[in-house]
């Protein structure tokens, strides 16, 4: 038995949980009341036109999602509602990953629903109607320091650590959200085993994945949808048209797939996505070599505490489950700037580069520019 | 624990528990020859004609169903059904905007599926249809209707219809009115041998009798086309084993929904009137829906509007404190949509997210009322400042 008390505080808490209809959440709630505070579940309903049913692992937020998440809420005792923030989560979410896309950037919507969604539209709301606290499945720790301050680490368990998609929240959002799950050092299976144990039906629910607005996993699809198709070339580095696309929106930077370029490079080597001009049209392909970044600036910083001043050494996550990279970062005029002490590769705008000092996250912004090793050794 | 939403479901009255309960221990199939389904049938036939005396109706005109929602589908469908098959021009459908979603989705399904042509009809600010606008609807082109459908009493705000008046109307038109009356049996006079209806819906759980249960009181000289086809039983017109412990448990709660009526409208009425004072002196700027005049609405409903709240906020504070009252409104997926109600009383929809429905049984207390008084205020201060999401 690894459950620990959620958060350490002498008294019991008001607590909204929100739930997913998935095991995590379900066990946080369970956890968030066994800790002796007074929970009520919450199932956010962020799609105006709810899929009847689960398909596989994707998406979430369906009708079977919202009975999952009262039946949990149903066996740990606690009320539950629904509340619908389908609007807001259209307005702040789906509409920001549509035009981020539509600017040739790569979002990262989860980060964007925790900011915008979770704790913010559920967390005033929340507040308002007189809870202390958000609760939710993520695994992630929140350190109460002595002086009252708190800090958002690392989960204990690095294989499920989610605080990358977390790094956005600020001193006033980390003052409100529990993570019970964040000090559990278990893996998957015995989550799900302590659900079982729990009575909880989701323990054998599948995890979801992919992006949850978009049902059927396909985001070229939903892209096409929504922006409608763009034909444009695709070129490489010395500009010669290699092949065409349906839409610059469409790509990633890094990515290698799905480019159907028909003609192969000249040194044989596979080619991925540098660069994408929305301005244009076009997509750029080149070497992976040519993906190397030595520096960054990204915009939009958040911190977790006060925003550091002068230089200073972090290492950094450039992505959901991405690896930690050393780098030297300072704040200059509001913008972050970045430089890696090894070049990475791989680098999109859009998303989010979170700091961490050890485990702490130190804050995060948005990815605006890079630098390119290339480039930088013909400047 | 005040449980102010016995327009979703009032507790079982003990008479109806006793008898239902006597008879689930009794074998026996009321469709049987033998011994054991005389004795069936006889328990049945003797449930018709207390709930038949209940209602003022003939006993052949009871036909039971599986609660309100089955004879809602029955009447609406299997009326427009026998009536277009008599006479294909007959496709109109005339049916208040206020309706229970029982019949406004069988409505608009046989618009979508059926191709009836759907008309709604006007309301006034308080819900309510004046005769001379189903008059004018019907007038219109009467050999086209194929039946109108007007619900007694409304679930939400209460308004009562002009009952009476609607069904003349369309007897000088020969075409046949139903009514939903699952609110307003036990809470109104509701009489259907001189209501001039062809059909009306009744259920057993809102009058204290079982979940389950239902009947479509329908006029002899009315055959809708069955929605479940089988062996038969109910005039043909509704088959399926009849549920022998569910009908005598009804019949009981008929009966003494109709005796008591006067003395539940008299003191739950006056509970009620409490209630709608209190919630007023707390929070004068809240909006008494429906109608005013306590003698045009059922008198243990009251709903409010509580303008800048969100009625799911309302709803958790008072859930958190023991009170358990509605928004009133339907969901979709389990969220709350506008009430199509309030939206058809001309309601600003903003305002409409702000409602909350108090409905009174035979269990209330002084206590109920004075639970919402000390809660309401605060409630809506708090709800308020969470605002519209």
């Amino acid at each position: 038995m690894t459950s620990q008390t959620p958060q350490r505080t002498s008294r019991p808490l008001r607590v909204l949980a929100a739930m997913s209809g998935g095991v995590d959440s379900a066990v946080a709630a369970a956890r968030a009341a066994e800790a002796g505070h007074d929970v009520t579940g919450v199932h956010l309903a962020l799609s105006a036109n709810p899929q009847s049913f689960r398909t596989g692992a994707r998406g979430c937020c369906t009708i079977e999602d919202s009975r999952d998440a009262r039946r949990a809420a149903d066996v740990i005792g606690i009320p539950f509602y629904v509340w619908d923030l389908a609007e807001r989560f259209r307005e702040d979410v789906v509409e920001d990953f549509v035009a981020e896309y539509e600017a040739g950037r790569t979002p990262n919507p989860c980060l964007r629903c925790n900011e915008k969604i979770k704790f913010a539209a559920l967390l005033d709301k929340a507040l308002a109607l007189g809870f202390d606290a958000v609760c939710t499945g993520h695994y992630a720790q929140v350190i109460v320091n002595e002086d009252g301050t708190r800090e958002l680490h690392r989960a204990s368990d690095m294989a499920k650590d989610q605080s990358y998609v977390l790094g956005v929240l600020d001193d006033r959002q980390l003052a409100h959200a529990m993570f019970p799950l964040g000090d559990t050092v278990t893996t998957k299976d015995e989550i799900r085993a302590e659900a079982e144990r729990r009575g909880l039906a989701v323990a054998k629910k599948p995890d979801s994945h992919d992006i949850c607005f978009i049902a059927d996993g396909d985001t070229q699809g939903f892209l096409a949808s929504r922006l409608g198709k763009a034909e444009g070339d695709i070129v490489d580095e010395s500009g010669e048209v290699v092949g065409t696309h349906e839409g610059a929106y469409g790509f990633t930077i890094g990515q290698r797939k799905g480019l159907r370029i028909g003609t192969p490079a000249p040194d044989g080597k596979p080619r991925y996505v540098l660069d994408i001009s929305p301005v244009n049209n076009t997509v750029t392909v080149g070497p992976a070599a040519s993906l190397d970044v030595t520096a960054l600036t990204a915009v939009k910083p958040r911190w977790c505490g006060a925003a550091p001043s002068g230089p200073g050494a972090y290492t950094a996550q450039l992505r959901a489950h991405g690896d930690e990279t050393p780098v030297t970062a300072e704040l200059v005029d509001g913008e972050l700037r970045v430089s890696f002490a090894e070049a990475v590769r791989g680098v999109a705008p859009g998303q989010a580069i979170v700091l961490y000092d050890g485990t702490r996250v130190v804050g995060s912004a948005t990815i605006a520019s890079t630098t390119r090793a290339a480039t930088a050794a013909l400047a | 624990m005040a449980y102010l939403d016995h327009a979703a479901t009032t507790p079982m009255l003990p008479e109806a528990i006793a008898a239902m309960t006597a008879q689930l221990a009794v074998t026996g199939n009321a469709s049987s020859l033998h011994a054991a389904g005389r004795r069936a049938r006889r328990t049945v036939e003797e449930a018709r004609e207390t709930l038949a005396e209940a209602l003022g109706a003939r006993p052949s005109e009871v036909v039971f169903t599986s609660g309100g929602t089955e004879a809602d589908n029955l009447a609406v469908k299997g009326l427009y059904w026998a009536r277009r098959d008599a006479d294909p021009a007959r496709v109109r459908v005339l049916a208040s905007p206020v309706e229970h979603h029982a019949v406004l989705d069988a409505v608009d399904w046989l618009g979508e599926h059926e191709g009836a042509t759907v008309e709604y009809l006007p309301v006034d600010a308080h819900g309510r249809v004046h005769p001379d606008a189903l008059r004018a609807a019907v007038a219109r082109d009467p050999g086209s209707v194929a039946l109108a459908t007007v619900m007694w009493a409304n679930n939400e705000i209460g308004t009562l219809q002009p009952v009476r008046e609607l069904a003349d109307v369309c007897a000088e038109f020969d075409v046949p009115l139903h009514a939903d009356a699952v609110q307003a049996f036990g809470q109104v006079p509701v009489d259907f041998g001189t209501s001039g209806l062809a059909a009306m819906t009744v259920s057993g759980h809102k009058i204290g009798g079982p979940y389950g249960i239902g009947a479509l009181l329908l006029g002899r000289a009315h055959s809708p086309v069955p929605v479940l086809h089988g062996g038969g039983q109910e005039r043909h017109v509704r088959s399926g084993t009849l549920d022998v412990p569910a009908v005598a448990a009804f019949a009981v709660a008929g009966r003494l929904a109709a005796e008591r009526r006067e003395r539940f409208a008299r003191d739950v009425g006056a509970l009620r009137d409490e209630l709608v004072a209190a919630v007023r002196a707390a929070v004068p700027e809240a909006i008494l829906g429906g109608d005013p005049d306590p003698g045009g609405r059922l008198p243990a409903n009251a709903h409010f509007t509580f303008p800048g709240c969100e009625g799911d906020s309302l709803l958790l504070l008072l859930d958190a404190q023991g009170i358990e009252c509605s928004t009133g409104s339907a969901c979709t997926a389990g969220v709350a949509q506008p009430s199509h109600v309030l939206l058809a009383t001309g309601t600003d929809p903003d305002l409409a997210r702000g409602t909350l429905r108090f409905s009174l049984g035979h269990t209330s207390t002084q206590a109920d009322v004075d639970a919402v008084a000390a809660a309401i205020g605060p409630a809506v201060a708090r709800a308020r400042s969470a605002g519209l999401s």
